[in-house]
């Protein structure tokens, strides 16, 4: 016995839809058979239930038809004031879904559901209003009648003989988290009819006796029955899973639709839809388009992309195939999806041209194997759109009149061989010339160029000649011959070009998607990246094509404006804002604000929305082909991806600049307290010692004591120094002032500045004397050499010399000072430019570690370099910097 | 030094630590201390008291110190040094522009203030019919103005012209900084004040005839950013 524990990716499945469902507001549908039932009624009375219960209810929409019954059940209730739209000179009363987004209630109540919504709305349909509101965690009531389920349109249109046009997908009902069936028996709805209870408009009069027939009653009475116990046995299904208990019902089942430009197509896919949802199977719907394809009227290829959305409507997965036999594409895509149920439509073509081109139910249930073929049966009923093939002339004029000069050069060549060689051969000559037709114009020529040939072999070359008449009949299967190998030449000929332009667009694509991967791949920068993805799209949909990407508040910004028709641009950004944050297509060609001048496509990537692509091709029909919005998809999947994985760079990039500040603000205060401190702690200590006990206090003690205080606030102000230039080098409040001059004397300003430090010290300083006058701001590069003086001085034994020396190295000055001291590590020589790094941190006597990070500043932004280095001739550091000689130097009169 | 009488130093300083301590120290050193913590206050005490030299900081509470400069400036001669916080060149330069005599940073040290002061009045305070001394000396650098003759050590130095006229300026300020500017005017004419390269040459080439190593001029001292003061002791 097979183990019917739910497989894990069904849980997982499952998980997934109870936690989205737990942020989803419940939706509960009061369905009813007809008209009249009470479901409106019925739902009043639940709501003022759950508001009794203290539940924060609001009527979003109820019609009551002013029947003081319902009216009545209104009381108390909430009502959120309809929206008033202005349509054709008429005032329509419609539902304010934004005002119902603001109020936010907890249970929200919007009556019938199947409605359509008035022009300029957001959504075409009411059911894509009550979508939103679920999305947004409001909890909603609605109501419904079974004649507007989309899968039981057409029979419920068989019933009564009134095709409803207001329809809502069966999902809705599906993945409503209740719903509640309110039946009258078909007797009592007529006494009420005649009570005048049911409301009824005054243009439908005429229909109402056709619909409320008691048959047509119990009929649809039958189909809500049924409908609500499908739904109960999913339930139950779903109980039984959960439960482990085993069951009968197969899993997994797959379902694949094959559908034909036929007008029939619409109808085998609601069947499939019946089907599929009987046996919960999932299911695909696949159209191929072969090279007949392309000899389609517009209107039948327009039914293919309607039937094809009405699919997609209906739940289903939709795909296009291309390749020149429909039964092997189906079965071979079949195969691998694991499809163990095809449907298809019954043939509705004469036997004769299944007898001669086959037949693609024949061959699909001969190579169908272990896949079971349902074959639907087609219904004389659609009269109103007779399928009439028009003939379409695709050469033109002038291959026609090529057509006849071929047939003539041939004729010319063959009255050249004529009496020389066989008859035959000339058959061939001209068969050559069929063929090279075919190829190059296509079927209209090539049947022409048949005709022509075989009326020119007639007339020329066969007895009697320059007359049609024909002596012997034998000629008579060589001209049907003739005919029939030119008429099978140029389909063959059409086939092909007709495959290689699939081919070829096929590559394109794939090129096309190649070339988007790897362009946005290697950027990294956001511009460019929206740049490439722009152009790409708009290349491959010869469209325009606009990218939105959010500012820090989340608000989506037009980079361009000239995509839109000004006046319309706030709309079109309130459009692309809601695409954004609903993660839902819309705009033109979707059921979404349809109005709007582009479609929008959302570009979510695993974080959410990243931004909105709006496109707005030449050719607005294109987005109306599934295939086309698949592969647009895809694209746009492609742009999401790169956008996030930019986004993300920046961020990263963001974040370690922040941890590398916080850092460094670590350092600065406990640098600066530390710095700051250890001198005043001397300063105070030595004053209040010398204030309390001045008298006691020998003369010696008091000197060193008063010693201490002016060594520790020469360091304070030193340190202070320090900061403060750092601080105006970080702020970039420091202006550079160059001057053109020469480098001794700044040198000669640093050694005198320096004078006390140097007591004992013997400073050598090496300047040829050709050296040239140097573009530097005096004031700075005297720190830069006062701040590296100071250094060596402080890390090398007293009374070692100092080499200080400039020469020139191309097109810069480089200065150096070179000391006799210890040497530096080669693991430091770059870290001691950065800001706070002390080579012994703990030791009090050194600097703030801000003296050679100021230096670095100096120097760079006088376009130079500072490096630090050992002596190549024994133990010493050497400090070096560079100052470019930019600009053309001053010249002394 | 003039011994007999004490010289009178007004200090025109808001924060009351450094006038105390200006307080504790000067009159030790045989100078007369008069203090003002306003500007306003500063120049009516200037006006009763007529000081030999000024003490002025130039952050003060009501009137920037520059206009304190410039106003004492419109009726009297006596030397103003003026106090500023450090790397502030520009207010270093506007201060001597306005009539300035020389300037400190603070935080300064006694010593250093007193060097100053020295300078500063040994330029002004000399006696009625006192000559000034045609030879300039200071170190082993003589300048002898009447001959026209430069002397380090034994050796005559031959300066040119405008060498001449640039180290003469300077002895005849010895002490004081003196502006790019104003060399440049006085030297080369006021058509030449922006061609500051033109001093920095040839104060390189007096270096390398007057000082033993010109890397680290004995004589001719450069206050970066300001201008060159010649060493007065």
């Amino acid at each position: 016995m097979p183990n019917q524990r739910p497989n894990p990716d069904q849980l997982l499945e499952r998980v997934q839809a109870e936690e989205a469902k737990l942020a989803r507001g419940h939706l509960k549908i009061f369905f009813g058979s007809a008209a009249g039932v009470g479901k409106t009624y019925a739902m009043l009375e639940a709501a003022q239930q759950r508001q009794a219960e203290g539940v924060d209810t609001v009527v979003g929409y109820v019609e009551t038809h002013n029947r003081a019954e319902t009216d009545a059940l209104l009381e108390g209730l909430e009502l959120l004031p309809p929206l008033l739209v202005n349509y054709r000179s008429a005032t329509l009363r419609e539902f304010d879904l934004d005002a119902a987004l603001y109020r936010h209630p907890t249970l929200i109540l919007v009556d019938e559901l199947a409605h359509t919504n008035a022009p300029g709305l957001r959504h075409t349909k009411r059911w894509q209003d009550v979508e939103e509101l679920l999305n947004a965690g409001i909890n909603v009531y609605t109501t419904i009648n079974v004649q507007h389920l989309e899968s039981l349109n057409d029979v419920v249109a068989q019933i009564t003989n009134i095709t409803v046009r207001e329809t809502v997908p069966d999902r809705i009902l599906e993945e409503a988290d209740e719903v509640e069936l309110i039946d009258l028996p078909p007797d009592e709805l007529l006494q009420r009819l005649r009570e005048g209870k049911v409301y009824v408009s005054e243009h439908a009069k005429q229909a109402i006796d056709n619909f409320f027939r008691k048959g047509n009653l119990i009929a649809l009475r039958e189909l809500a029955l049924r409908r609500t116990a499908d739904r109960v046995d999913a339930q139950m299904q779903r109980y039984m899973q959960d439960h482990a208990i085993p069951t009968v019902w197969p899993t997994q089942e797959r379902l694949l639709v094959g559908i034909s430009p036929s007008p029939e197509a619409a109808r085998l896919v609601r069947a499939a839809r019946r089907i599929a949802a009987r046996l919960r199977a999932e299911w695909l719907v696949v159209y191929v388009e072969t090279p007949a394809h392309m000899r389609l009227t517009e209107i039948e290829r327009n039914r293919v992309i309607q039937t094809l959305r009405l699919a997609e409507k209906l739940g289903a997965e939709t795909v296009t195939l291309n390749g020149t036999d429909a039964s092997e594409e189906i079965l071979s895509y079949a195969r691998q999806r694991n499809v163990n149920k095809i449907v298809i439509g019954k043939p509705d073509r004469p036997l004769w041209r299944d007898l001669l081109f086959g037949s693609v139910l024949e061959n699909l249930v001969r190579a169908s194997s272990d896949i079971d073929v349902y074959v639907i049966s087609s219904e004389q009923e659609d009269a109103s759109l007779p399928l009439r093939p028009t003939f379409v002339r695709t050469s033109p004029w002038s291959a026609y009149l090529k057509t006849v000069l071929i047939v003539a050069t041939c004729t010319l060549v063959a009255e050249g061989i004529f009496r020389r060689l066989e008859l035959s051969n000339l058959i061939m000559l001209y068969l050559l010339g069929v063929t090279f037709v075919a190829f190059r114009y296509g079927r209209g020529p090539s049947i022409l160029a048949a005709v022509l040939s075989v009326g020119a072999f007639d007339f020329f070359f066969v007895q009697p000649y320059f007359t049609f008449a024909v002596s012997d009949m034998q000629y008579g299967l060589t001209f049907l011959s003739m005919l029939i190998v030119a008429v099978v030449i140029s389909s063959l000929a059409v086939r092909i070009r007709a495959q290689a332009h699939t081919a070829h667009q096929r590559e394109r694509r794939t090129a096309a998607l190649y070339t988007l991967t790897r362009a946005l791949a290697n950027t990294r920068d956001m511009t460019t990246l929206v740049r490439i993805a722009t152009s790409q799209i708009s290349d491959v949909f010869a469209s325009k094509t606009e990218i939105l990407l959010p500012n820090g508040q989340g608000k989506l910004e037009m980079a361009a404006e000239e995509l839109f028709a000004s006046d319309d641009h706030e709309r079109e950004l309130a459009i692309a804002q809601w695409v954004y944050e609903h993660k839902q297509m819309a705009g033109m060609n979707t059921d979404t604000l349809p109005s709007s001048g582009a479609t929008y496509v959302p570009l979510t990537a695993t974080r959410g929305s990243v931004g909105v692509l709006a496109i707005k091709p030449a050719d607005p029909r294109r987005l109306l082909d599934p295939d086309q919005v698949h592969w647009l998809e895809t694209l746009a999947n492609q742009i999401s991806v790169a956008i996030e994985r930019a986004q993300l760079a920046t961020e990263a990039q963001a974040a370690t600049v922040q941890i590398e500040t916080e850092r460094l603000r670590n350092t600065l205060l406990s640098s600066v307290s530390h710095d700051l401190r250890t001198p005043l702690a001397s300063i105070t200590g030595a004053a209040s010692a010398l204030l309390d006990n001045s008298s006691t206090l020998a003369p010696a003690t008091q000197r060193e004591l008063i010693t201490t205080i002016v060594d520790e606030s020469e360091r304070l102000n030193h340190l202070l120094t320090n900061l403060l230039d750092m601080t105006r080098l970080e702020a970039g409040t420091i202006n550079i002032h160059k001057e053109w001059q020469p480098v001794e004397e700044v040198i000669g300003a640093a050694l005198t500045h320096l004078n006390a430090q140097l007591q004992g010290r013997s400073v050598h300083t090496d300047l040829p004397a050709d050296l040239p006058l140097v573009p530097l701001d005096s004031v700075l590069i005297e720190q830069v050499l006062t701040n590296l003086i100071e250094n060596a001085v402080k890390y090398t034994p007293p009374g070692s010399s100092l080499d200080i020396s400039a020469q020139r190295t191309g097109n810069a000055v480089t200065l150096q000072i070179a000391d006799h001291g210890p040497g530096l590590p080669a693991a430091l020589q770059q870290r001691i430019f950065d800001k706070f790094y002390r080579v012994q941190p703990n030791d009090p006597q050194h600097g703030s570690g801000l003296g050679l990070t100021i230096c670095r500043g100096i120097v760079e932004a006088h376009g130079g370099r500072i490096w630090a280095a050992n002596r190549a001739d024994g133990p010493g550091a050497v400090f070096a910097f560079t100052l470019p000689l930019d600009g053309e130097p001053p010249t002394l009169l | 030094m003039t011994n007999s009488m004490s010289l009178t130093i007004l200090v025109i300083e808001d924060e009351a630590p450094i006038r105390r301590f200006l307080r504790a120290s000067l009159p030790s050193h045989g100078y007369r201390l008069e203090e003002a913590d306003t500007g306003e206050n500063g120049l009516r005490q200037a006006a009763m008291h007529k000081p030999d030299l000024v003490i002025l900081d130039l952050g003060l509470p009501d009137i920037d110190g520059l206009e304190v400069t410039k106003r004492l400036r419109e009726w009297m001669s006596t030397p103003i040094i003026v106090l500023s916080a450090r790397g502030r060149e520009d207010d270093k330069i506007a201060a001597l522009d306005a009539g300035a005599d020389d300037y400190l940073t603070k935080p300064f040290g006694m010593g250093e203030l007193l060097a100053r002061l020295r300078v500063a009045l040994r330029r002004t305070i000399r006696l009625p019919g006192e000559t000034a001394d045609p030879v300039f000396r200071v170190g082993d650098l003589r300048v002898d103005l009447l001959r026209r003759q430069v002397w380090v050590g034994d050796a005559e130095v031959h300066l040119t012209p405008i060498e001449y006229k640039l180290l003469t300026t300077l002895v005849q300020h010895a002490g004081k900084v003196l502006l790019h500017r104003h060399l440049l005017s006085e030297v080369w004419g006021p058509d030449y004040m922006q061609e500051n390269h033109y001093l920095r040459v040839y104060m390189g080439l007096l270096r390398h005839k007057l000082e033993i190593d010109p890397a680290r001029p004995r004589y001719l001292r450069t206050e970066p950013g300001v201008g060159y003061r010649l060493a007065a002791e």
